[in-house]
C-alpha cells in the first residue's frame, strides 16, 4: 500500500479512529471544544448510511443512549467536555457497575464550573473517578494526533475485551491541532458483545437487595481490573535509565516535557521522563524503572491531580517537586527553567 | 403457558399494581409472538424490582434514563420492541427531559409509566402527579400544586404518537391499550401508556380503600386514549 499523507485535525482522527474502530453511532451534545467530533460525525454520517447518531437533548440523555446501543451489542460511543463530563457520570457509573463497553473522548476544557473552553488537565480525577464506585475505567492520555488515533482504536478493543468504559482523555489544543500524517496504525477490531441477545432473553441488574452480593461484584470485577491492568497498563520512559531528575506528565504537557529532557540533557543535566499513556491503570511496573532517580518533577495543567493518582497508586512514591499550572499550558522553556533553578549544580 | 414463558416470583408489596402491569404486557407480548424481540429499560424506583420477573430480556437503568437508553437500544437494534418502563418520577420529574425529547423526536419507543401519585421506593414523598392535599412524606401539610398530566402534555409535542391512559383495575383495556401502542412503535411512532396504580403501602390503605382510591384518581386522570 502506497504511503497515505493526509492533513487532518484532532477531531478528524477521532472519527476516523471511531469508524476503523467499527463504531456506527454517536450520541452526543455541543460542548466546547468537543463539539467538532459531533458535527464532523454528522458531516460523515451525510456520506455514509451507515453511520447513525443523535444530538440530544444534554449529555445525561447522551451517556445513555451510548449505553443502550451497546446493550443491543453495537458499537458506539460520546465525546464531551468540562461541564458535560460531569453529566456523563451518570451513565459511566451504569457502566462500569454493569460492565458495559462504553467508550467516550473527554475533551478537557478549564475548570472548576464553566471555567475556559479549550485545555486543562483538570479531569482527570472525573475520567479515572468520578463516579459513585471504585473507579474500575480505563483511561488513555495521547500525547499526540498518533496517539489519539491509536489510543481511541484501542479503547474500543479494550472496552469490548475487558467490559470496562474506557475514555480517552485530551484536551482542545490537541483536538484542535492540525498537521499532516500519514498511515494510521493498522489494528485489528474485537467485536462488540453481544449482551443482550436477540433469541432468548438476559436480565441484568445494577441495584442489589443484599450488601454481600455487591460486594462480590466488586470483589469480582477487582480481580478482573487487577488482572487487566498487567496486559493494557502502559507509560513512556524516555533516557530514565542513567536520569538523576525524572521529569512525570502526561497528555500533551509530556510530549512538551520530553522536549524538555532534550535541551536539559543538552545542558548537561542528567534528566529523564516518565509519561504514563494509561492513567488508569496506572503503569506502576512501569514506574519502577525510574527509581533510581533522586529527583522527581511532576508538571501538569492542574492543582495536583495526577500527584495524587501517583501517590494514590505507587507504593513508596517518591517526594516530588512540582509543576502545577492549573488550567494553563506549559510550554518547554518553562520546565527547563524550572529544573534548572532547581536542580542544576550552581 | 410452557415453563419458559411463565413470570418468575414476585418481589412486589402485596396489592402492588406494577404486578398486574407487568404481567399484562407479558401476556400482550407473548400473544403477538414478539416477546424475543422486545427488551424492557427499568427505571429505578419500584420499577427495578420487575428486572427478573418476566421472561422477557431487561436490564435496570438509572433513576430517570430509562427512556434515552431505549432511545440508544431501539436505534442500535431494528425491529426490536424497545419498552421503558418507570414511575411518575422517573417519567415526569427527574426524567420529563428525555421524556419530551423522545416524544418530540417521535422515537419509536414504547414508555409506560406506572402513575401511583407517589414515590413508592424511597417511602412515599410527593411525586409529579400527587394530588392537591395530598399528604406526604415530604408534604406532611398536604401537597400544594396540581397533579402533572403526562400523556396531555406529551400529546401538545406529537401529533402522530400513540398516548393513552388506563388504570391497573381495567387489565382488559390496558392489554388493548398496549398491543396498540406497539403496533404503534413497530409504525415508527413514540407511544405512552400511562397506567394508573395502586400502592396501598405508601397510601397506606387496605384492598376495597385501596381500589376506591383508585377509581377516584380517574376522577384528576382521565382515563382513555388521548387524541
Amino acid at each position: 500500500m502506497k504511503n497515505k499523507r493526509e492533513f487532518l485535525s484532532g477531531s478528524d482522527v477521532v472519527v476516523r479512529a471511531v469508524r476503523d474502530a467499527g463504531a456506527v453511532s454517536m450520541y452526543g451534545y455541543p460542548i466546547t471544544p468537543g463539539t467538532e467530533i459531533l458535527s464532523k460525525w454528522i458531516r460523515e454520517a451525510a456520506r455514509d448510511k451507515r453511520m447513525k447518531y443523535l444530538q440530544t437533548e444534554d449529555e445525561i440523555a447522551a451517556g445513555f443512549a451510548v449505553a443502550g446501543a451497546v446493550l443491543a451489542g453495537e458499537k458506539s460511543f460520546t465525546a464531551t467536555a468540562g461541564p458535560g463530563t460531569i453529566l456523563m457520570q451518570d451513565a459511566l457509573s451504569m457502566a462500569e457497575g454493569m460492565r458495559l463497553p462504553f467508550v467516550a473522548i473527554i475533551v478537557q476544557r478549564g475548570g472548576p464550573s464553566s471555567g475556559t473552553v479549550i485545555y486543562s488537565q483538570q479531569e482527570v480525577v472525573l475520567a479515572t473517578h468520578g463516579g459513585n464506585g471504585e473507579g474500575m475505567r480505563i483511561v488513555y492520555s495521547p500525547s499526540s494526533l498518533t496517539e489519539l488515533y491509536d489510543m481511541t482504536r484501542r479503547a474500543f478493543n479494550d472496552a469490548a475485551r475487558y467490559r470496562f468504559p474506557a475514555l480517552v482523555l485530551t484536551d482542545g489544543y490537541l483536538v484542535k491541532t492540525k498537521q499532516v500524517i500519514s498511515n494510521f496504525k493498522k489494528i485489528k477490531n474485537i467485536p462488540a458483545p453481544k449482551i443482550v441477545s436477540r433469541t432468548g432473553h438476559v436480565n441484568l441488574r445494577n441495584i442489589f437487595t443484599v450488601e454481600e452480593e455487591l460486594n462480590e461484584e466488586i470483589l469480582r470485577a477487582q480481580k478482573d481490573y487487577v488482572k487487566m491492568s498487567k496486559t493494557i497498563a502502559k507509560s513512556e520512559s524516555y533516557l530514565v535509565a542513567d536520569a538523576d531528575t525524572i521529569i512525570i506528565a502526561h497528555g500533551i504537557v509530556g510530549r512538551v516535557a520530553r522536549d524538555a529532557v532534550d535541551k536539559l540533557r543538552a545542558r548537561g543535566l542528567r534528566v529523564g521522563l516518565w509519561r504514563p499513556l494509561t492513567l488508569a491503570p496506572l503503569d506502576v511496573r512501569g514506574f519502577a524503572k525510574t527509581r533510581r532517580a533522586k529527583n522527581f518533577v511532576v508538571a501538569e495543567s492542574s492543582a495536583g491531580q495526577l500527584a495524587d493518582l501517583l501517590k494514590n497508586r505507587i507504593s513508596n512514591c517518591p517526594n516530588f517537586s512540582t509543576y502545577f499550572r492549573p488550567a494553563l499550558g506549559i510550554e518547554t522553556d518553562e520546565i527547563v527553567k524550572f529544573v534548572m533553578k532547581k536542580y542544576a549544580k550552581k | 403457558m410452557p415453563k419458559n414463558k411463565k413470570t418468575k416470583s414476585i418481589a412486589f408489596c402485596p396489592g402492588c399494581g406494577h404486578i398486574i402491569i407487568l404481567q399484562t404486557l407479558n401476556r400482550v407480548l407473548q400473544k403477538l409472538q414478539k416477546a424475543d424481540r422486545a427488551a424492557i429499560g427499568l427505571d429505578i424506583g419500584c420499577s427495578l424490582l420487575a428486572w427478573d420477573m418476566l421472561p422477557i430480556s431487561t436490564f435496570q437503568t438509572h433513576h430517570g434514563r430509562a427512556v434515552p437508553t431505549m432511545v440508544g437500544f431501539e436505534k442500535a437494534r431494528e425491529k426490536s420492541i424497545a419498552v421503558a418502563y418507570t414511575g411518575d418520577g422517573g417519567a415526569y420529574s427527574i426524567g420529563l427531559q428525555s421524556l419530551l425529547w423522545a416524544a418530540r423526536r417521535n422515537n419509536p419507543i414504547l414508555v409506560i409509566v406506572v402513575n401511583n401519585t407517589i414515590y413508592g421506593m424511597t417511602g412515599g414523598q410527593t411525586a409529579p402527579t400527587s394530588l392537591r392535599g395530598q399528604v406526604t412524606d415530604t408534604a406532611p401539610a398536604g401537597h400544594d400544586e396540581l397533579p402533572m398530566l403526562g400523556p396531555e402534555l406529551v400529546r401538545e409535542l406529537n401529533g402522530q404518537a400513540y398516548i393513552a391512559r388506563t388504570a391497573a383495575n381495567e387489565p382488559v383495556i390496558l392489554a388493548e391499550y398496549l398491543e396498540r401502542a406497539i403496533k404503534a412503535t413497530e409504525a415508527g411512532n413514540f407511544a405512552l401508556v400511562e397506567v394508573l396504580s395502586y400502592c396501598p403501602t405508601n397510601w397506606r390503605m387496605k384492598g376495597v380503600e385501596s381500589n376506591n382510591h383508585l377509581n377516584k384518581l380517574k376522577d384528576t386522570f382521565k382515563t382513555g386514549e388521548i387524541l
